[in-house]
């Protein structure tokens, strides 16, 4: 390890995910100061590591090992200890008709339910993200305060987003209803939540109010590196802006928009909080999510409900490796 | 001349009209909040747009419960410990990955990024059972413990960040005076680091304030719940009679302390939040 140290401080870093941590990191000067030095620096390295390596075996690598154990086993929440192998049984079996979560039709509609949600969700995000950026991003008086306002549906837990949502729904004394009836959209009140075609809109409607200024944050912060000179020479040729947008500002800044975009659709793959405040276990808006739990807790099937998050952890593993393996690519595209 | 004064003004109207539909679209729920939160039970059910009566009844009800107060406890030592915990280990893991170059690196970022995208119901039932193996289960012990799943990938990440940004030159002193490590940490790094711990403190306690799943899986009594599964579980006689008067007070004790923190420090959550994502 020591005599490389020479070689691998000239070869460039490995690649990071998402790409731009190792160039903010400036090269050193002189070599770091002869090997023992060196030495014990790598092992107060590992060392300060333990801690947080632990911690993460502990609450994550240990649990996600046994949840995938007990998927193959007949566990129950009042029984873990006892649990027995059973096989793929908890995933599909056939026993005179195929039972097993592949063979639930509940399950392939929570699973079609995130997919819609986390679609269209993140793409209105994505929409009116870009929107709120570029007004933040325009000099304006007062633009401090709008932007500490943005922040504020960030700021508020799910629960309670959720919450106070469900109060301007209300089928009977709801605000919402009560505003478009005024406004002679609709002639009787609706029951948003629960609605089964209405009740996955409502859910989209709070996550998107939720959700938007953390796209628009990142957006924003990806606008304001932009260099003026581009727009300048767009503007002394007299071209139009919207035209300029779509040609020089959205190329620019959809690395920072995918990345927000990304991370929105991770967490909607696996919304839970406000769903079940909203519509608590409704089959219209049933998600991955609040299937296993359902069966994990509600049900007690411990077995089943593992099979369930299984799944979903494959789900999202999958959507993981894939962002992973274009962000490498574009790095070494890019450099 | 006319003609393009009129359009500009015409843009500038919109413009200031976007912004109005904006402020309103993103601070109206909370706002309604507030109104309905002031309102005496018998008025609850008439929509108005304004605060017209200053009723603070359901402040009362809410706060002269002792299992609301408990869970405002609760969540007030789960997060504070969350955000202590995170900032210890983070900090020194933060070191470690900022500042030292050695084998197996990018292999640990990648295990902290990969932790950082768990969905939680995946280690939903494998958690339970470590939290009832160390005894921990329906206490804030089993919280803070199982909070640091999502705190710690985050908080690693920031300050990493942070860290590599920090010239070298600061450390090479230290180096050939023959400080440790630690106290290289402690006394060189830590000072200038404080913006950043500021920063993901901040973001770990809003998340650990806002957890709802495990909050809600881990603990059984009401005196052991956190805010937001208090707020959830609030009911009353039957499913749709649902006092909503002390919900929306409610909601408002426990948000109004985080959007006056996210208001104050917005620089501060903007920078955390972008060092987070974009750099990661």
């Amino acid at each position: 390890m020591a005599n490389r140290q020479p070689t691998m401080a000239q070869t460039p870093a490995a690649p990071t995910p998402g790409g731009t941590l190792e160039t903010t990191q400036p090269v050193r000067p002189r070599r770091e100061r002869g090997t023992r030095v060196r030495r014990r620096r790598v092992r107060a390295a590992w060392l300060f590591l333990t801690p947080m390596l632990v911690g993460l075996a502990l609450v994550a690598g240990w649990p996600l090992a046994r949840t995938f154990w007990f998927s193959v086993t007949d566990a129950s929440l009042s029984s873990l200890e006892g649990a027995n192998f059973i096989g793929l049984e908890n995933y599909l079996v056939y026993d005179n008709g195929w039972y097993g979560i592949l063979a639930d039709p509940l399950w392939w509609q929570s699973v079609w339910n995130t997919l819609y949600f986390a679609l269209v969700s993140v793409s209105l995000e994505a929409v009116l993200g870009v929107i709120v950026a570029l007004v933040l991003n325009a000099h304006f008086r007062g633009r401090t305060l709008v932007r500490a306002a943005m922040l504020i549906p960030w700021a508020i837990p799910t629960v309670v987003s959720a919450k106070i949502w469900a109060w301007m729904l209300n089928d009977q004394f709801g605000i919402i209803n009560h505003l478009l009836m005024t406004l002679g959209l609709i002639d009787a009140p609706l029951s948003w939540t629960a609605d089964a075609s209405l009740s996955m809109w409502a859910v989209i409607m709070v996550d998107v109010w939720k959700a938007t200024p953390f796209v628009a944050l990142l957006v924003l912060a990806a606008l304001q590196m932009l260099p003026s000179d581009c727009y300048e020479a767009a503007k002394v040729d007299g071209i139009h802006p919207v035209r300029v947008f779509f040609r020089v500002t959205l190329p620019l800044i959809t690395p920072a928009l995918l990345v927000a975009v990304i991370f929105r659709a991770l967490d909607a793959l696996r919304v839970f909080d406000v769903i079940y405040v909203l519509t608590s276990n409704a089959a219209s808006t049933m998600t991955m999510s609040i299937y296993a739990r359902q069966q994990l807790v509600e049900f007690q099937d411990v077995g089943y409900g593992s099979a369930a998050s299984t799944l979903l952890f494959m789900i999202i593993a999958l959507v993981t490796v894939v962002y992973l393996y274009l962000g490498r690519r574009q790095l070494g595209g890019g450099s | 001349m006319t003609l393009r004064r009129l359009k500009a003004i015409a843009l500038k109207t919109g413009f200031w009209l976007l912004v109005a539909v904006l402020v309103l679209y993103a601070i109206f729920p909370f706002y309604y909040a507030i109104v309905t939160s002031l309102k005496p039970s018998s008025q609850l059910f008439e929509v108005s747009y304004w605060v017209d009566s200053l009723d603070f009844s359901n402040y009362v009800t809410v706060l002269s419960q002792p299992t609301f107060l408990a869970a405002i406890r609760n969540s007030v030592v789960v997060a504070l410990s969350v955000v202590l915990i995170a900032l210890l280990l983070g900090l020194t893991a933060a070191w470690a990955l900022g500042r030292v170059r050695f084998r197996g690196r990018t292999t640990v970022m990648m295990i902290v990024l990969g932790v950082s995208m768990f969905p939680q119901v995946a280690v939903l039932s494998g958690l339970f059972e470590v939290i009832r193996t160390l005894d921990l289960y329906n206490s804030p012990g089993g919280l803070i413990l199982s909070y640091t799943i999502f705190t710690l990938p985050f908080t690693v990440w920031i300050l990493t960040t942070f860290m590599r940004q920090l010239p070298d030159e600061l450390e090479e002193a230290a180096i050939v005076d023959g400080a440790s490590p630690w106290v290289t940490l402690t006394k060189v790094f830590m000072p200038l680091l404080w913006p950043a711990m500021a920063t993901t403190g901040l973001l770990a306690f809003i998340a650990a304030w806002n957890e709802f799943l495990f909050a809600l899986t881990f603990t059984l009594t009401d005196s052991q719940r956190t805010v937001p599964v208090a707020i959830a579980l609030i009911s009353g006689g039957s499913q749709y009679e649902l006092p909503w008067g002390p919900i929306m007070a409610a909601s408002v004790i426990v948000t109004v302390p985080l959007v006056v923190l996210v208001v104050i420090f917005q620089r501060r959550i903007v920078s955390g939040l972008t060092a987070g994502a974009v750099k990661g």
